[in-house]
């Protein structure tokens, strides 16, 4: 028994450690962003990476949910005659719910185990160190980089992500399954407000910070060899995929609380 | 001059450092000797202030760099090259542009820093390899370009950690010649560390043997080298164990 609060107890001491060192490492990232000039070209190099070559992945991962909710709510709603009922639905759902989430799932996985095996690499080959002997702080050099990089890129991947999610539930709505197209588009319009987008939004910029933040700990923290690289990588995935899920419920329960949909 | 005063250090439970007390004096150049794993690259770590001590002294120059924090010590590390034991060359950047690295940090022109790192490209003979990433480059050709990073700012001290292992005997003499070269025309203070005796006797005017995360013996090379002491013979014959030799020894006699 005392075993078990022990472990218990260890366990949730060392979360919160992470917590503290995650939160030391944001603020270091702040305070670089404001007192260093910024590097443009790692910045750049970073967004091409990050958000450009990530957007065939976004792209079929958004519109393919979009197809599949314009079909199973479809099945729904014909039964009680409410066939135009589809097109909010699908859209309200991929800009409050489905677009941000999914789209960061996606980032964390393909972006976040980059960032963590890079610089996870860089830590056991001994070329942080390096840095810091040259006087420059791999905060500075790597973490703000793609800090700045993903704050930028996952709002626009989520909102490729709505745009085509919407179209291709469109598509399958009013194409394939037949509701009419006038008042889909009509009722869609309707029931989506600029808000729905914008909760979107605000999530996409959460998510990135917290892919951000946990990727590049977990790189500047990796264990020794191959082995610590590897475990570094994919806890940044798990850690990272958790957090927006978790976050997400949070999120989305103070933004109700602040403006009542 | 760099002072380590009762400098200890452990990783968790284990302790590596237990009191290391050292002098490293201007201009020479000092090799630490010592089993693997017995704390070498550590001690050479906190020279620079790469590692924390948990207690104990680091006097560079007079000052001691333990309290400083990460950015107090940047201009301490500008006194500091450091060659590390796998290079720790960029990956992602060439040859040239890893060389340039700490000089475009400090924002200077870019006619200077050509002609600084081609001068360094040049003293470790690797100028025609210029624009190779570090991937395509042998272990050696690697070293001698960590080498020419470290040394371009023309810092004080430069700290070699193991320059010669994994090379072959004649890369690993030239490692050795191109140490000498920057002692005699730089004019650095070095430290290095290394178990390779050979490059060892070669490079040091002074010897120290770092045993248990003590200071066990210091001296020149030739005090080393002809030390009775029990534990600095077996160290530098490179004898496993003595009773255990003397054992088989007599193994092989009596089945003669
Ligand atoms: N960052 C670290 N975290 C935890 N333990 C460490 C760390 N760095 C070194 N150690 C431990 O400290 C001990 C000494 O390591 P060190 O690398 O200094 O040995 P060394 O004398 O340089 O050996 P080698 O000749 O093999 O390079 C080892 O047991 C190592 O596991
Ligand atoms: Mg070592």
């Amino acid at each position: 028994m005392q075993a078990v609060l022990a472990r218990t107890g260890q366990a949730v001491l060392g979360q919160l450690a992470q917590l503290g060192q995650l939160l030391l490492l944001f603020l270091d990232i702040l305070r670089q962003i404001v007192t260093h000039r910024p590097r443009i070209r790692e910045t750049v190099e970073q967004l091409y990476r990050i958000g450009w070559q990530s957007q065939v992945v976004v792209l079929i991962t958004g519109a393919f949910t979009g197809m599949v909710f314009a079909v199973q709510t479809y099945h729904q709603f014909h039964k009680v005659k409410m066939d135009t009922a589809v097109g909010p639905v699908v859209s309200v759902a991929m800009t409050r719910e489905l677009a941000p989430v999914l789209t960061a799932l996606m980032v964390a996985g393909r972006v976040g185990a980059a960032i963590a095996a890079e610089l996870g690499t860089m830590k056991v080959t001994e070329q942080l160190d390096a840095l810091r002997t040259m006087g420059t702080s791999p905060v500075n050099y790597l973490a703000v980089p793609r800090f700045v990089a993903l704050l930028i890129a996952l709002p626009f991947l989520t909102a490729e992500a709505m745009a085509f999610g919407i179209f291709a539930g469109y598509v399958v709505a009013v194409h394939m399954m037949g509701v009419d197209e006038a008042y889909f588009l009509k009722h869609m319009f309707e029931f989506t407000d600029l808000k729905d987008v914008m909760s979107g939004l605000v999530k996409a910029v959460f998510f990135a910070v917290f892919i951000a933040l946990i990727s590049c700990h977990k790189g500047f923290t990796a264990g020794e060899g191959a082995e610590g690289v590897g475990r570094a990588t994919t806890q940044a995935v798990v850690s990272s995929s958790l957090t927006v899920l978790m976050a997400n419920f949070f999120i989305a329960v103070l933004f109700n609380a602040i403006i009542p949909p | 001059m760099i002072e380590v005063r009762a400098l200890h250090k452990s990783f968790g439970e284990a302790p590596v450092l237990r009191g290391v007390d050292l002098t490293i004096r201007e201009g020479e150049t000092l090799v630490i000797i010592g089993r693997s794993g017995g704390g070498k690259s550590v001690l050479l770590k906190h020279l620079c202030g790469l590692l924390k001590p948990d207690s104990g002294q680091v006097l560079v120059d007079g000052l001691d760099i333990v309290p400083l924090s990460e950015d107090e010590l940047v201009p301490v590390r500008k006194k500091f090259g450091f060659l590390f034991q796998g290079a720790a060359l960029f990956d992602s950047l060439t040859l040239y542009d890893n060389v340039a690295f700490p000089l475009r940090e400090e924002r200077r022109s870019e006619a200077e820093i050509e002609r600084a790192v081609m001068e360094m490209l040049e003293l470790v003979d690797l100028a025609q390899a210029r624009d190779k990433k570090p991937a395509e480059l042998s272990g050696g050709m690697r070293k001698r370009a960590g080498l020419a990073r470290a040394c371009v700012r023309r810092p004080k001290y430069l700290l070699y950690d193991e320059p010669t292992t994994g090379l072959d005997p004649i890369r690993a003499d030239n490692i050795n010649e191109l140490i000498l070269r920057m002692r005699d025309h730089l004019k650095v203070t070095g430290v290095a560390v290394t178990h390779d005796m050979t490059s060892a006797y070669k490079i040091a005017d002074r010897m120290a043997m770092l045993h248990e995360g003590r200071i066990y013996a210091e001296g020149t090379p030739a005090e080393i080298r002809e030390s009775r002491d029990r534990i600095v013979y077996q160290f530098i014959h490179g004898i496993a164990d003595m009773k255990m030799k003397q054992e088989t020894t007599h193994g092989i006699a009596t089945v003669r």
